[in-house]
């Protein structure tokens, strides 16, 4: 029978299956971050079990950790004893893990497939919702909660149900400034923030194909933010030529072994799916969110919409509580709104690609008076590439902060956080209400929008500007 | 893990949609090491004033829901991040049942862990539960899951699927890991066989590049 990419994943990391359905699925990664570890490092001392693969896991600080100089430590005392609570952990169980001065360290979902650990056909997990991200390579990947990192640590499998198969084609061309972050935007905008729940999503077409490696991970890592818990990309050259030589990658005959392996993964052809939608690339214009979630979302040429429009009573009362928390009045072209704080940043737009795109916007230019901005690198490698590229000088040139990686402002839970009324283009992907800090308001974007609201001081379009 | 067999008790009414886990227990209360305790940040920033002092209006403020141990709400909730906190949050003021139109994955995975149960129902169901629970104190439910049925005051019974190893794990207080144990064997065997066939997945290949030498 046909199979879609993620059957195949599936099918081939089934341990034991009950008659329900209820299935034991074998991980063959596990990420590890400060923030949803320590409780599940506690529950194996407590039960007196081990860390079954220790070298198929790998722990990073990136939530947590200061992007401002590190040298004297974190003055947080309850941030530094989660990162502090980590770093025992992995002595104590033999988990490889990059600390704060480590140049690897970075943003989970950054230096997982940066360090070349993520691959084809793999199953991988992180206590971590964006853990999505890697479906870029065509892995099957997916965020869990700590009960589960306990469980993952300790057995190597997860208690699953298997997903339903949604598939989603972007075909065409995308317009000029049309990025890969405009295109998950205007698809969560269509399918809604709950339309993936159940499902996997596979994305397909041509301008999913015509993206590289980092568009991928952008479009893959929001998945989640349509209720699918995880997204995929089948693998091709494009995967195969960013992995190769990547520390973690197979090297010499099981490179050979390994990449014709991958390429029997892609979904057969006429595979069957429980849902297929088709966006056409060119009808994609620059995403902006107006409210407080990711489906909250119009093209740039837009205006803010009206709730007393929207028929269902639970949406209309939740539009409203949006608009009054993000400060708006139906009917405001987006372009009028002013912004007050630019974050470049996040697991969805913080590689070496995002940010060379920012420095093509903002180089030899000046963030508009009044608007504070800051580029947070993904990780020390997309640091170190970034000033080898001589890309931080064009940022400090224009106003921005260049920072350390992390987390950062994608969640404010380090330093990095928005005062109450403040309003920001991010690049992260997530608006909730306090997201950023509490009172906080977030429209996300692209990194070049980004780029083009810290240069306007207020929400712009792009295409008009370079 | 805690059985669960029945429950009764007054039911919270969040005439919400899309809740989300950042709603549910935001991010200054992760840094936490301890699953304990997180109660009294539920829902903080809808709960509190920015001094510290009650919403009064909000929902779990009122004295009538103050002692909840049921939360009726709108779809997709625990939308957003993997957070177990905010199970741990919702157990930890009390709540040991939350029924929803929906909810997002993870939550749902999460609360099976932590002996809360979710219930999905028809939205015109939960509209109807929904009525039930602003009556305050007198809007009891009883949920019972052996016979996966939510009893109102008034005689109405509701009935609700679940998983059956699910209810199972959850009617005899069984735990995840020590059930995965049992299959130890059939790891074991899954393991030789990737390894043979994609030994890649097995070199030893932990990542090496120096620490920063500044
Ligand atoms: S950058 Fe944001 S979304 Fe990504 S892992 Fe960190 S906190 Fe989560």
């Amino acid at each position: 029978m046909a199979r879609t990419l993620f059957d195949k994943i599936w099918d081939s990391h089934l341990v034991d299956v009950q008659d329900d359905g209820t299935s034991l699925l074998y991980i063959d990664r596990h990420l590890v971050h400060e923030v949803t570890s320590p409780q599940a490092f506690e529950g194996l001392k407590a039960a007196g079990r081990g860390v079954r693969r220790p070298e198929a896991t790998l722990a990073v600080c990136d939530h947590n950790v200061p992007t401002t100089d590190r040298s004297g430590g974190i003055d947080d005392a309850e941030s530094r004893i989660q990162i502090e609570t980590l770093e025992r952990n992995c002595a104590e169980f033999g988990i490889p893990y990059f600390s704060m001065s480590d140049v690897r360290q970075g943003i989970v979902h950054i230096i997982g497939p940066e360090q070349g650990m993520t691959q084809p056909g793999m199953t991988i997990v992180c206590g971590d919702s964006h853990t999505s991200t890697h479906g870029a390579f065509g892995a099957l990947a997916f965020g869990i909660g700590t009960s589960e990192v306990e469980h993952v640590l300790t057995t190597q499998t997860l208690v699953q149900r298997p997903a339903k198969n949604m598939r989603i084609a972007v075909e065409g061309d995308p317009s000029f400034g049309i990025t890969a972050k405009d295109m998950i935007l205007a698809m969560i905008g269509k399918i809604g923030v709950a339309g993936g729940t159940g499902y996997v999503i596979e994305y397909a077409g041509k301008a999913i194909r015509d993206l590289s490696m980092a568009g991928r991970m952008t479009v893959c890592n929001m998945s989640i933010e349509a209720g699918a818990r995880a997204g995929l990309i089948a693998p091709d050259e494009t995967t195969f030529a960013y992995i190769e030589g990547r520390p973690m990658a197979p090297k010499g005959g099981q490179w050979e072994q390994a990449v014709a392996y991958w390429r029997t993964l892609p979904s057969d052809e006429g595979a069957a799916y429980d849902e297929e939608v088709t966006l056409d690339a060119a009808d994609i214009a620059p995403q902006v969110t107006w409210g407080t979630n990711p489906g909250q979302v119009l093209p740039i040429t837009g205006v803010v919409p009206d709730p007393a429009q929207e028929a269902n009573g639970g949406r209309r009362r939740a539009m409203e509580r949006a608009l009054e928390y993000m400060g708006l009045e139906p009917g405001t072209p987006l372009t009028d709104i002013k912004i007050d704080q630019v974050f470049i940043g996040s697991c969805t737009n913080a590689r070496i690609e995002d940010l060379r795109a920012v420095a093509r916007v903002v180089e030899g230019r000046k963030l508009a008076d009044g608007v504070g901005a800051m580029v947070v690198p993904g990780s020390g490698l997309v640091k170190e590439q970034a000033e080898a590229e001589g890309l931080d000088r064009i940022f400090i040139a224009a106003g921005f902060e260049w920072r350390e990686a992390g987390c950062s402002m994608c969640l404010a839970m380090n330093a990095d956080r928005l005062k109450p009324g403040e309003r920001c283009a991010s690049t992260s992907n997530r608006n909730f209400e306090g997201r950023q800090g509490k009172g906080g308001r977030t429209h996300l974007m692209s990194p070049v929008m980004a780029a083009a609201a810290a240069l306007a001081g207020h929400i712009a379009d792009v295409r008009e500007l370079v | 893990m805690e059985k669960f067999t029945k429950l009764t008790g007054v039911a919270a009414p969040l005439e919400m949609i899309n809740v989300d886990t950042d709603q549910i227990i935001p991010k200054q209360f992760l840094k936490t090491i301890k699953r304990t305790g997180l109660g009294r940040s539920l829902f903080f920033d809808l709960r509190y004033n920015d001094d510290g002092t009650e919403k009064p209006e909000f929902v779990l403020n009122r004295p009538a829901w103050r002692q909840a141990k049921i939360l009726v709400t709108g779809e997709n909730f625990g939308c957003g991040s993997s957070r177990e906190h905010a199970p741990w949050a919702l157990l930890d003021f009390g709540i040991r049942c939350v029924i929803a139109p929906s909810f997002a994955d993870i939550f749902y995975n999460n609360c099976f862990k932590n002996g809360i149960l979710p219930i999905a129902l028809p939205q015109g169901q939960v509209d109807a539960l929904m009525a039930v629970a602003r009556r305050g104190a007198d809007g009891t439910l009883t949920v019972d899951l052996e016979k996966q049925e939510v009893r109102g005051p008034d005689g109405a019974t509701l009935s609700f699927e679940l998983d059956p190893f699910r209810k199972h794990c959850f009617l005899e207080g069984l735990d995840d890991i020590s059930l995965t144990f049992e299959k130890a064997e059939a790891i074991d065997r899954f393991e030789a066989e990737q390894r043979r066939a994609q030994p890649w997945l097995w070199a030893r290949a932990v990542p090496c590049r120096p620490e920063r030498s500044s």
